[in-house]
């Protein structure tokens, strides 16, 4: 069946259609209609009291919304954790009185933090950036106020399964903020929870309840992915408007449809190995354990187990998960590039084999981060090469962003400034991988200041260019206001500049062998080199921080007070959202659904500075869009 | 006090930051079109400035830190390890240059300019070619050289290198060498105890002249094998100057094969640090005690390591001769000897 037929079928039969479900279906004429309300929905806005709009929302906007500033309140303490540790690595004198206020005096006597608090924080801040906030904030966020719109939909396949999506997450961020306040503290044993430290209660402080209460939250955020991202692949799938076929779709419906899909294949085992390692803490299975001999306890029990089982685990959804989180960055830059240069996007279609690409090959990866396991050395050798790979349609990528502007009449706007940042960052974070990626020059790198300069530019700082990137330009199709441009340049600069001062030096750090996760430096002659050059970090990790107080800031008093948004089109682009009303309502178009006849990208084609996707082809057009 | 006055001073500037982006929001309004074109053009020269400044400042700092990157290798592979590093800093350093300078150059070159268009230009394949294949071919390259040197380095030991065993536990390192029987004692973890710290087997004979001095001491030149394991959670034997680092766990033993080049009286000479010493740390989160977890290491010339060894007793002769432990080991072997009997008698 073409898809220009399931169009149409879905359009006779609305009932019988299996995709649409009981709240809502889209009539003949592509209007939306709800089962207890079967006039235009025009009216229903006004109807809906305020738990319906502003809470249990079913639409698709609203549930965007949510993520997003749940999102923004888990990076302000993800990101003011950092301060915190970055607090003990750069002025470990400094007597922070407010730790003991705010957790207890016993996580930080004194003022001065234990090691055991600075392990919760590292882990703390590392699961809240990577999951809660770059993977829910960015992806739930545009995922949901994007796809039905770019696509033209009247909401998602399944609005009710996209409103739990938005709970479990909610769900899960509650047992993590609660975890920070049980005797024993959140979890302390990084991130990645290898076992057996995360597996032993007795192992240490983070290893108690914090860790039990960790696991319980991850399961809920695994369940809440796995329910937005079959609706986003479902949605992209079988609800776009007449005439959008795949190769049609914007760059940024492909990435969010790609990392739909990662996120659907790798998740899944990430909750199997949450539920083993609970087994292994609570029941006394012995899945990764072995042959273990805890002082002050004696041998343990668990005999028969595998640590490394653990670690293949995690790192089969771990790295793909990086993918997850830098693919909607991939997405909002190229369609922002795109816009604001006032060209098309150079190799549409090499953009989108290059994303098939790198999701293929992120399935095969990742055991690079296990090379010092004792690995055997062929399997490395397989991952080394497979690895080395991805850098090739990352490299097409980054050459095609820069042809993008190349010859461009660029309209900086702070969307855009953040676009062209995202790309020098990628650029200086996935070069570092080269080094990383091949496994002799990883036993001298792995697990020093190295790879954590890497992965915060490349894929940390970078998505979170790509998230600024994306609100600065969807932030009047959200509340049909503009942002402050001038506080938007501030901002950026700041991040930017400061950005490269807090992870660059980190790099020389990691060549010269210093460890991360290390409470303190001191022990080390090697290490200790590096006191001015931490305190520098810290310094400009603080000033970094307040430059997104600016941003929050700035969001919170836009969504009021900024200024009003007059014209559909402001950025005068190409894709269909811009065809909505200025405030649209649940259901997005007043009229009939625009049908679609051209590709996203034509910006500068025939004399003409744009023609929207809902302009038909003139006779004997040429396109780039199948 | 000075709290207060950062954070007051902090506020100040903060509210001076919003209240000049709300007055230039309502200037550009007025001004239109021009004020977004000298947005433009600013925002393009700050680009300019920026690329040039970050590659100045990159070049500045990377001569200033010099000194401090890869320390010295002390091991024959960490040679080869360098080199790779080495090579593949200048093939990205080459790419990174290339692809900064571009977009800056581009990011102020084309800003925007009244009543211009972008330039149409939506694909190129020949192109696109290009930069897939520059960068396979480099790619390649750098895969072949690291996998040449990849299998050296995790290549199998020959016979007669010498073995250590490296167990880590919280919060410091076990070392165990062979005794003048050339033979490491069996260990189990079941007989793991405060004395015991690695659950020699002294039933073994093997294990009873085992040695379990306080620092490691390697002879300079002389391969080693180290056997790496772990009595609790994950930990990880790193040893910078010799560009060893290898995951140490429980109930999964791992090795690690080098050889030592340069002693540590050698090493203080090239380092003008007379005090220098090597050391070993841990590389995988262990615990509270994690970044304490340090054994110092010292690489000897032939004589230095066997007048070193000479003054080295056996841990059995240390710790277990003459206490009760070792009459608990007595009836253990009783005990194993009686077992043994009775399964050969109940096989016959």
């Amino acid at each position: 069946m073409s898809e220009k037929d399931i169009h149409h079928e879905h359009h006779e039969h609305p009932k019988g259609a299996t995709i649409t479900d009981h709240v809502h279906y889209q009539d003949t004429e592509g209007v939306i209609r709800f089962e207890e309300d079967h006039g235009h929905h025009d009216s229903d806005r006004n109807k809906k009291n305020f738990i319906h709009t502003y809470i249990f929302s079913t639409d698709h906007k609203m549930i965007g919304k949510q993520f997003l500033i749940t999102g923004i309140f888990w990076a302000i303490i993800g990101g003011g954790l950092s301060n915190i540790f970055r607090m003990q690595l750069g002025f470990p004198d400094v007597p922070l009185h407010f730790i003991g206020a705010i957790f207890g005096d016993k996580w930080a006597p004194n003022g001065v933090m234990t090691p055991d608090f600075y392990n919760m924080l590292i882990t703390m801040h590392g699961t809240i950036l990577v999951f809660f906030v770059l993977t829910a904030g960015l992806s739930g966020t545009f995922a949901n106020l994007l796809i039905p719109l770019q696509i033209g939909a009247r909401d998602m396949a399944s609005p009710v399964l996209n409103m739990l999506s938005y709970w479990f997450f909610f769900l899960a961020g509650l047992v993590m903020f609660i975890s920070f306040f049980v005797p024993s503290g959140a979890a302390g044993v990084s991130w990645v929870f290898y076992p057996p430290l995360s597996a032993i209660r007795e192992a240490s402080v983070g290893s108690e309840t914090g860790a039990d209460l960790w696991l319980v939250s991850m399961s809920f955020f695994i369940v809440s992915s796995l329910l937005g991202g079959l609706n986003y692949i479902t949605t992209i799938l079988n609800l776009r408007a007449k005439g959008m076929s795949m190769a049609k779709l914007p760059l940024t419906i492909w990435a969010l449809l790609i990392t739909a899909i990662l996120g659907l294949l790798s998740f899944p085992v990430l909750l199997g190995a949450a539920i083993l390692l609970m087994f292994d803490r609570s029941m006394g299975t012995s899945f990764y354990l072995d042959k273990i001999y805890m002082s002050g306890i004696g041998a343990m029990p668990h005999e028969g187990g595998n640590p490394i089982l653990y670690q293949h685990l995690f790192w089969f959804l771990g790295h793909p998960e990086v993918y997850i989180v830098i693919l909607p960055a991939f997405g909002i830059v190229s369609e922002v590039l795109a816009v604001n240069s006032r060209k098309p996007i150079f190799g549409y279609r090499a953009m989108i084999l290059s994303m098939l690409a790198i999701a293929a090959l992120a399935f095969f990866v990742w055991a690079h981060h296990m090379f010092v396991t004792g690995l055997n050395p062929f399997v490395g050798s397989v991952f080394v090469f497979l690895t080395l790979l991805i850098a090739i349609p990352s490299a097409i990528k980054v050459f095609n962003w820069i042809t993008t502007m190349w010859r461009a009449n660029i309209r900086y706007t702070p969307a855009m400034m953040f676009s062209v940042g995202f790309v020098s960052l990628f650029i200086s974070g996935g070069l570092t991988g080269i080094f990383l990626g091949n496994s002799a020059i990883d036993i001298q790198l792995h697990d020093t200041y190295f790879i954590v300069a890497h992965f915060h530019i490349v894929m940390g700082v970078a998505a979170f260019f790509g998230m600024f990137a994306g609100v600065y330009h969807w932030f009047p199709k959200m509340f049909g206001r503009f942002m402050n441009r001038t506080m938007g340049f501030i901002h950026f600069w700041i991040t930017f500049v400061g950005s490269y001062c807090i992870f660059w030096p980190m790099h020389y750090q990691g060549m010269a062998g210093v460890p991360r996760r290390y409470y303190s430096h001191g022990a080390f002659e090697s290490f200790n080199k590096f006191g001015a050059l931490s305190e520098f970090i810290t310094i400009a990790a603080i000033v970094v921080f307040l430059a997104q107080l600016l941003f929050v800031f700035n969001y919170l008093y836009s969504m009021y007070r900024g200024k009003k948004m007059t014209e559909l089109n402001p950025w005068k682009a190409n894709t269909i959202e811009w065809t909505t009303p200025i405030n649209p309502g649940h259901g997005n178009w007043d009229g009939p659904i625009p049908t679609v006849h051209r590709g996203p990208y034509d910006y500068g084609k025939d004399g003409e500075d744009f023609i929207p996707q809902t302009v038909p082809m003139r006779p004997g057009e040429t396109t780039h869009h199948g | 006090m000075t709290t207060y006055l950062v954070i007051a001073a902090l506020l100040l500037i903060g509210i001076l930051v919003v209240q000049i982006s709300k007055a230039n929001e309502y200037i550009n309004i007025l001004r239109g079109d021009d004020a977004e074109l000298d947005t433009d053009k600013i925002n393009g020269v700050l680009w300019y400035i920026f690329t040039v400044v970050f590659l100045v400042g990159i070049v500045w700092s990377t001569y200033h830190y010099l000194p401090l990157f890869l320390p010295v290798s002390a091991s024959e592979h960490g040679h080869w390890i360098d080199s790779m590093f080495n090579i593949t800093l200048i093939l990205t350093g080459i790419v990174f240059v290339l692809t900064q300078v571009a977009l800056g150059y581009f990011a102020w070159k084309y800003h925007g300019k009244k009543g211009k268009l972008g330039f149409y230009y939506p694909e190129n394949n020949k192109l696109e070619m290009i930069w897939t294949i520059v960068p396979a071919i480099a790619l390649t390259i750098l895969v072949v050289v690291g996998l040449y040197y990849w299998f050296r380095i995790t290549g199998p030991a020959s016979d007669n290198a010498r073995v250590v065993e490296i167990t880590g536990k919280q919060f410091n390192w076990l070392v165990r060498y062979e005794g003048p029987d050339g033979k490491l004692g069996t260990n189990n973890w079941k007989l793991i105890d405060e004395t015991n710290s690695v659950g020699i087997d002294f039933t073994d004979s093997t294990g009873l002249d085992d040695l379990m001095p306080s620092d490691l001491h390697f002879e300079v030149n002389k391969e080693y094998l180290i056997k790496i394991g772990a009595r609790d959670v994950i930990h990880n034997v790193g040893l910078n100057h010799f560009r060893i680092k290898m995951d140490a766990m429980p109930g999964l033993p791992t090795h690690f094969k080098f050889t030592p080049t340069i002693t540590t009286d050698e090493m203080r000479k090239i380092t003008g640090n007379p005090a220098f010493d090597y050391e070993m740390c841990c590389d995988y989160l262990c615990g509270k005690g994690h970044s304490a977890m340090k054994m110092m290491v010292y690489v000897d010339t032939k004589t230095q390591h066997e007048a070193w060894l000479k003054t080295q007793k056996s841990f059995f002769e240390l710790a277990i001769k003459g206490t009760d432990e070792e009459k608990k080991i007595g009836s253990l072997a009783k005990m194993e000897g009686d077992e043994k009997k009775k399964s050969e008698h109940s096989n016959h």
